[in-house]
């Protein structure tokens, strides 16, 4: 019987299987950011613990509120600072330097094929793009990974979402897994992997890739994961290629762990995306979307671009291209964060920083800020955002606050309306 | 060993979230009993008062998909700084479930009849638990009326409580 890539993955790492439905993995890769690290490292310290595994096997960054805010935010990063020059990690990104972790760690070639990956965030999701099992921990799970080098999870039963058709102009990634999670709900997905196949995640950006995977936890999925490909290799390919001697030998040394056609899937679904159409969240839960249409008299307070989500070039370039020339509305707060320093830097080369500025918009440093409702953009009570992060809980983005979630096309298309719109390069019915 | 048995809090919805459980804003905060006020603070649901219905409750029972939402710990640890150690559900968010089992503490999962059952039998009355972990079975009493359900967790879920959590027994054993 075959076996699928987090099958395959499950059995290159596997240390011990203390009964039938558990496995302890090794992990390649902890990752840790300043909100879930420094109550673990605190505690690890209060154990007499205060050990690390391998200290090139940790990636640090201090990203959720950065610049700190207050006095306790600051403590977080003094903490986790502090921490990590203790343990000699190297690999420890501070302001100036920091990006949102799951957009940061993928451009320092942190994750790569096959890969196990942890990290106290439920969004650690977004790393499967590559091919890897990457997967949100508790703090305690997290404690564990940085002090042994292990985590343990159930089998990895996984769901194949069969990408299939043609996406319309003007739909994007983000339109696709918000509609997938709104079929399958937010717990259709419980202890499962969602393994994102066919022939339009083959033709995706890892950029677009990351955002399918990045919500895969919004359906209660352990995580997401695409099967590697020349992509892929493209992608990495200045980390790795002193490792293998052509981009061809590295595709085939990726390829061992590819699902195999046989393999075992708990479910199988096509989703054909040929007549998709922007999307938008209505409710506090993210399977309650409906295509943009049905929202378009909603009024919005604030547009927010940015997060792990759809913070990456490939999401500014987009947004950009629908404000090109535009000013947003009187009535719209725009906030624009990119999400890690080279996007940033990449977005002010090519202008795209400028067309936000010309437009309306506020441009901010690389942080998740608003996304969490922690700063750079927090909602009072009874106001409306559109935003093209992961999640529209109830406070989420600030107390009272409601939160629709778009792609960055609808984003851009949305500040410039003052309500909820669909973008013109969508040409369908508008 | 944590104490799992005490007074029934009853939350009568499905999928609450860890936002709900404990609001973003207070991950800030780097001690465990510093949650203890918040907890549920948020939560979306009719006539509950977070500040009154808390108190002196120290088991949980709920629906469907309970935990749901983001990975922070802070949510079982503000249940445990309440000294809440249990909650039943008929099912778990996957990080939430393992983060209980990981701090030592325990998340039941009963099939829907039942708790559809205790729902009907005890939410509105004054209600206690008392858990018999040898014997997997939840004792639940109000108005002198008493019925006991069994319950079954792993083998490696019951070493994580009866050792403390993961911590010790991975420290000990990789
Ligand atoms: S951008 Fe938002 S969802 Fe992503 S890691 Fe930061 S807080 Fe979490």
């Amino acid at each position: 019987m075959g076996k699928t890539i987090a099958e395959k993955i499950f059995d290159a790492h596997r240390v011990d299987h203390p009964e039938k439905d558990i496995h302890v993995i090794r992990l390649d890769a902890v990752f840790c950011h300043e909100i879930t690290t420094p109550i673990a490292v605190n505690d690890l310290v209060s154990r007499g613990k205060d050990r690390v595994f391998d200290s090139d096997k940790i990636k640090v960054v201090i990203d959720h509120v950065s610049p700190a805010k207050d006095s306790k935010t600051a403590m977080q990063g003094k903490i986790l600072r502090e921490w990590a020059k203790r343990h000699k990690i190297r690999d420890f990104f501070d302001i100036g330097r920091n990006g949102v972790c799951h957009a940061l760690f993928p451009e320092k070639g942190f994750v790569r094929p096959g890969y196990t990956v942890i990290m106290g965030d439920s969004h650690t999701c977004t790393h499967g793009a590559f091919g890897a099992f990457a997967a949100g921990v508790g703090t305690t799970d997290l404690e564990v990974g940085i002090l042994k080098g292990v985590c343990a999870f159930r089998s990895p039963s996984t769901i194949k979402i069969d990408i299939i058709g043609r996406l319309p102009d003007g739909v994007f990634s983000k339109d696709v897994i918000l509609f997938i999670i709104h079929r399958l709900g937010v717990n259709g997905a419980t202890n499962k992997i969602l393994e994102f196949t066919g022939p339009v995640v083959d033709a995706m950006s890892m950029e677009s890739r990351m955002t399918l995977c990045n919500m895969a936890v919004e359906a209660g999925a352990t995580s997401g994961i695409c099967n590697p490909d020349m992509t892929t290799v493209e992608y990495l390919w200045e980390f790795i290629q002193n490792d293998h001697a052509d981009k061809e030998s590295a595709l085939a040394t990726f390829k061992s762990f590819h699902s195999d056609s046989d393999a075992q899937y708990d479910q199988v679904i096509e989703h054909d995306v040929s007549r998709r159409e922007p999307m938008v969240t209505f409710g506090y839960k993210p399977d309650q979307v409906k295509p943009v249409k049905e929202m378009a008299s909603t009024k919005v307070d604030q547009v927010y671009i940015g997060s792990c989500t759809n913070g990456r070039i490939e999401d500014l370039r987009v947004a950009a291209q629908v404000l090109k020339g535009k000013k947003i509305s009187d009535s719209v707060r725009g906030i624009v964060s990119p999400a890690t320093p080279k996007a940033f830097r990449q977005a002010m080369e090519e202008g795209i920083l400028k067309t936000f500025m010309d437009s309306g918009f506020c441009v901010t440093n690389p942080t998740c800020g608003a996304c969490l409702g922690m700063s750079n953009g927090v909602l009072a009570e009874g106001e409306v955002c559109a935003s093209t992060t992961n999640r529209n809980f109830n406070g989420r983005m600030g107390r009272g606050g409601m939160v629709h979630l778009v792609s960055p096309a609808t984003a851009a298309a949305t500040a410039i309306a003052g309500f909820i719109s669909n973008s013109g390069l969508y040409k369908g019915s508008p | 060993m944590k104490n799992f048995s005490g007074n029934v809090l009853f939350l009568d919805r499905s999928d609450i979230n860890t936002d709900e459980i404990i609001p973003a804003k207070y991950l800030t905060e780097i001690s465990k009993q510093a949650l203890k006020p918040y907890l549920l603070e948020d939560i979306k649901l009719e006539g509950f008062n977070s500040q009154l219905d808390v108190k002196g409750k120290h088991v949980i029972i709920t629906r469907v998909n309970f935990g749901c939402g983001s990975s922070r710990e802070h949510a079982p640890w503000a249940l445990e700084a309440n000294n809440i150690h249990l909650v039943i559900a008929e099912n778990f968010a996957r990080i939430f479930r393992q983060n209980m089992f990981n701090c030592g503490m325990m998340a039941v999962e009963l099939p829907d009849q039942t708790i559809d059952g205790i729902f009907k039998e005890f939410a509105g009355k004054e209600t206690h638990l008392e858990t018999d972990f040898e014997n997997n079975a939840f004792i639940i009493t109000a108005d002198g009326h008493q019925q006991e359900i069994s319950f079954s967790i792993s083998d490696f879920d019951r070493a994580l409580v009866m050792t403390g959590g993961w911590v010790d027994y991975a420290d000990e054993k990789y």
